[in-house]
């Protein structure tokens, strides 16, 4: 009982704004009855029939191994690089614009070097989404670090914990809500680098879900099939995974101001 | 009256110093960070003992320097110049043989009340199998045994100050320096606060060396042994007050309440002069 009225507080006005946008559409598009603007219904029969002959479910596995392993690689990277930051200060006066620059810089602008580097290839995807994601772990991780409080450390210290004891039992911990944000952030740019990478890789090997937006011509139902498929995994990963996390992190310091 | 204190021959004799600051100065800079800030002296040629086992309190008005005076016997902040000793050696660094209390209770709040408790034992090399019972054992001992499991934020401010009190006692310290720990509390917090401090020093009478920074006359005065009057800054050794009502004390106490007035009103003239220096420039 309790369970269902959370779900339904949780839930209940993000799926009133999707319902309320679809019916929108359903009137614009009845309205138009131009190709450019299928129906909602018209998207529902495509992305059944992608489901069914297998291509949107083939699509997306292949894309959600290549996201695991360059997200992944861009956790391991940014945070590594971040702590170092963290840590000197020399590196951190000469290596952070360049983080700042690459975070600034649009990561699709890497896509013709890095085709001339691997070729038309998934590496090439591979990397621009890696390229795309680390920057904003490796800024955050640095920021999550400098900004524990002076308190605790000293508290650490006395405590007995110096050298890589401190940063184990006391900096890490304390850094982890603000590497939780470099976290959703480098998702959320990774998911975009991929996508972008993917519909312009015209390579057999770089197939996924952003392919098939390229692959569809102008058959709009498609590509908003498609499209759906995209948002629908991009929301539902930093919602369920990260966001779940957030909060439980918060919940746990009261952090959250609500409960 | 600005005569240094040092301790009888008679008695350094039979209870060795747990400290001694020798002709201690620390300066530091106005505006930390910016580099350009100007530097003043926050601590002035201060020199003391303290006795193994004694409660000593040093009182003084806010910048006097008394917080960089207990930074500094933590090993957290070195002298710019003359020395601070523990037990006859240069301190070179903090360690779980001095515990601190901080103005904030500094519990870590990724950790329970317990799990605060727990990790400095572990700091100390205590085998995990033993560390939830001798931490439940301390949060007994300040009455927070039924909130082991809680988080640090459930607590009220006096009972997180107070699981830092248990969180501090756990490594079972030579040594407990509190930096104005019951200044952010409100006064029921305070006082029993300051009660668990009385027993648990009582307790280990002798072995114990407790040094609290404060700003509160009639704290220093139910504390204290032996209260060490500091001037506004520079901060200077002004007076040393040696207290000798029984123990356990309470603020309604007819000698408390005498050695209260009398520091109030040496402290008074003190603060006169300080804000009257600073309305000179």
């Amino acid at each position: 009982m309790s369970r269902m009225r959370w779900i339904f507080r949780e839930l209940g006005p993000p799926l009133a704004g999707i319902a309320g946008s679809i019916l929108a559409w359903a009137i614009v598009a009845s309205l138009t009855s131009s190709s450019a603007i299928p129906s909602p219904l018209a998207v529902w029969e495509r992305f059944v029939a992608g489901m069914r002959d297998g291509t949107i479910p083939d699509a997306a596995a292949k894309t959600m191994i290549r996201l695991a392993f360059s997200f992944a690689a861009a956790i391991v990277i940014g945070t590594a690089i971040g702590i170092g930051l963290a840590l000197n200060e020399f590196a951190r006066r000469s290596v952070r614009p360049l983080i700042v620059a690459l975070q600034i810089t649009p990561f699709i602008a890497w896509l013709p070097i890095a085709v001339v580097w691997f070729g038309a290839t998934e590496r090439a995807v591979v990397f621009v989404t890696i390229v795309g994601a680390f920057p904003s772990m490796t800024l955050a991780t640095m920021a999550a670090m400098r900004q524990v409080p002076p308190l605790y450390r000293r508290a650490g210290r006395t405590l007995g914990a110096e050298g890589w004891t401190l940063y184990r039992r006391v900096i890490f911990p304390a850094a982890l809500p603000g590497f939780m944000i470099g976290l959703q952030q480098a998702w959320g740019f990774a998911w975009k680098a991929l996508m972008a990478a993917e519909l312009l890789v015209a390579a057999a090997g770089a197939a996924g879900l952003g392919r098939l937006l390229a692959g569809a011509q102008n058959d709009v139902a498609t590509l908003l099939a498609a499209l759906a498929v995209i948002v629908a995994i991009g929301v539902s990963v930093d919602y369920l995974v990260f966001g779940r996390l957030d909060r439980r992190i918060k919940r746990r310091r009261g952090l959250l101001t609500t409960d | 009256m600005s005569g240094v204190m040092q301790l009888e021959p008679g008695t350094a004799a039979v209870a060795p110093a747990k400290f001694s600051v020798r002709d201690l100065v620390k300066t530091r800079v106005r505006g930390a960070g910016s580099g350009d800030g100007e530097s003043f002296v926050a601590v002035d040629h201060v020199t003391f003992d303290v006795r193994r086992g004694e409660f000593l309190c040093v009182l003084g008005p806010s910048g006097c320097g008394k917080t960089s005076i207990l930074h500094i016997l933590a090993g957290l902040d070195e002298p710019t110049s003359g020395e601070a000793l523990l037990d006859g050696r240069p301190i070179t660094g903090p360690g779980p043989d001095r515990a601190v209390l901080f103005q904030e209770p500094a519990l870590f709040p990724w950790l329970s009340v317990a799990g605060n408790v727990e990790l400095a034992l572990r700091l100390i090399g205590v085998p995990e199998a033993e560390r939830r019972d001798r931490a439940m054992h301390w949060l007994e001992n300040v009455h927070l045994g039924k909130f082991a499991d809680a988080q640090p934020h459930e607590l009220s401010a006096g009972m997180r100050q107070r699981a830092a009190l248990a969180r501090a006692l756990a490594a079972e310290p030579d040594v407990l320096l509190g930096d104005e720990p019951f200044g952010a509390l409100d006064a029921q917090a305070r006082e029993l606060l300051q009660d668990e401090v009385q027993r648990v020093w009582a307790e280990r009478e002798g072995h114990a060396t407790f040094v609290f920074v404060t700003h509160n006359v009639r704290e220093a005065a139910l504390l204290a042994d032996r209260v060490l009057v500091m001037s506004a800054a520079p901060g200077r050794l002004l007076e040393e007050v040696r207290i000798s009502s029984p123990r356990p004390r309470a603020l309604d106490d007819v000698l408390v309440a005498r050695v209260v007035s009398e520091i109030h009103e040496q402290l008074m003239r003190e603060v006169d002069k300080g804000v009257a220096h600073e309305m000179d420039l």
